[in-house]
């Protein structure tokens, strides 16, 4: 029989306990947060890579593009391209918090692999430091591109 | 008597048939991706200034090139074994199943393959505005 026919047969039935049952600790936001931002990384961040490559290679021209979009659409901007740059910065931001976060979080993941790092109260403050961390490196960055790029 | 070494037994079992292979390697492209990205954001925070011919000088350079190149393959087969995890993880269909692995190959290697081809055309052919 399909889930799905189970299910229809017997909705009450007992469930084997999944997250909304339980209270969020930080290990545990750590764990699916390292999927969701690996898969950020790897949809929105490689693509982001390959097109500042490409607008690199590509001259003058395709890395204005690339700059009026991703970075800053400047004064003479239309309504639809500043909202645009506004859409990418969010991405942006977000593709910097998920490095942050996946970098963090994997470091943690190679220290659990040697074995370390298990007992209970260790653990809960290396997941909280990952999150710390991330959120502090983006900062910087969101610092750095501000000052450098956008004069404020 | 199983004469075969501890590594010989374990490879090929498990659910997917590749023993710890997927682990192994996960875990190397990580160690991989932490060297190479740390050495792209040192390298971003160092650069002088950000104008295309400046950006494109500097990927020229071969000291610049075969790192980008490093890190494209890297990080590209990073995300090809994280990927292949999530489709495991929640596509139950077979045929979907082998759709998106399909389409998962196409992309990464696609992807891999332009980029190395934008460093490498910069590297090769210098940097033209």
């Amino acid at each position: 029989m399909k889930d799905a026919e189970i299910m229809a047969k017997n909705p009450n039935r007992p469930l084997s306990p999944h997250l909304q049952v339980y209270r969020w600790s930080p290990q545990m936001a750590i764990s699916i947060f390292h999927r969701a931002t690996g898969f950020i990384l790897a949809t929105v961040g490689m693509v982001t890579l390959l097109w500042w490559l490409s607008a690199i290679g590509g001259g003058a021209e395709s890395y204005a593009t690339f700059q009026k979009y991703v970075v800053s659409a400047g004064e003479s901007a239309t309504g639809f391209e500043t909202a645009v740059n506004w859409f990418f910065r969010l991405l942006g931001l977000a593709v910097t918090f998920s490095f942050f976060q996946h970098l963090a979080s994997g470091i943690r993941h190679l220290v659990l692999d040697i074995g370390a790092g298990y007992e209970l109260k260790a653990n809960r403050t290396w997941a909280s430091a990952a999150f710390i961390a991330a959120f502090f490196a983006t900062a910087f960055v969101v610092l750095f591109v501000a000052s450098r790029f956008l004069g404020v | 008597m199983d004469s075969r070494t501890y590594i010989g037994r374990v490879r090929g079992l498990g659910s997917a048939k590749h023993g710890g292979e997927h682990w192994l390697k996960q875990r190397l492209t990580a160690i991989g991706n932490i060297l190479l990205t740390t050495w792209l954001v040192v390298s971003l925070l160092l650069m002088p200034n950000f104008d295309q011919a400046t950006l494109a000088q500097w990927l020229a350079q071969p000291t610049v090139a075969v790192p980008m190149i490093l890190m494209i393959v890297n990080i590209f087969s990073h995300a090809r074994l994280g990927l292949q995890v999530l489709i495991e993880d929640y596509v139950h269909d077979e045929g979907l199943k082998f759709g998106a692995m399909a389409l998962l190959n196409f992309y990464v290697v696609a992807s891999a393959v332009f980029g190395i081809f934008v460093v490498a055309k910069l590297a090769f052919t210098g940097a033209s505005a």
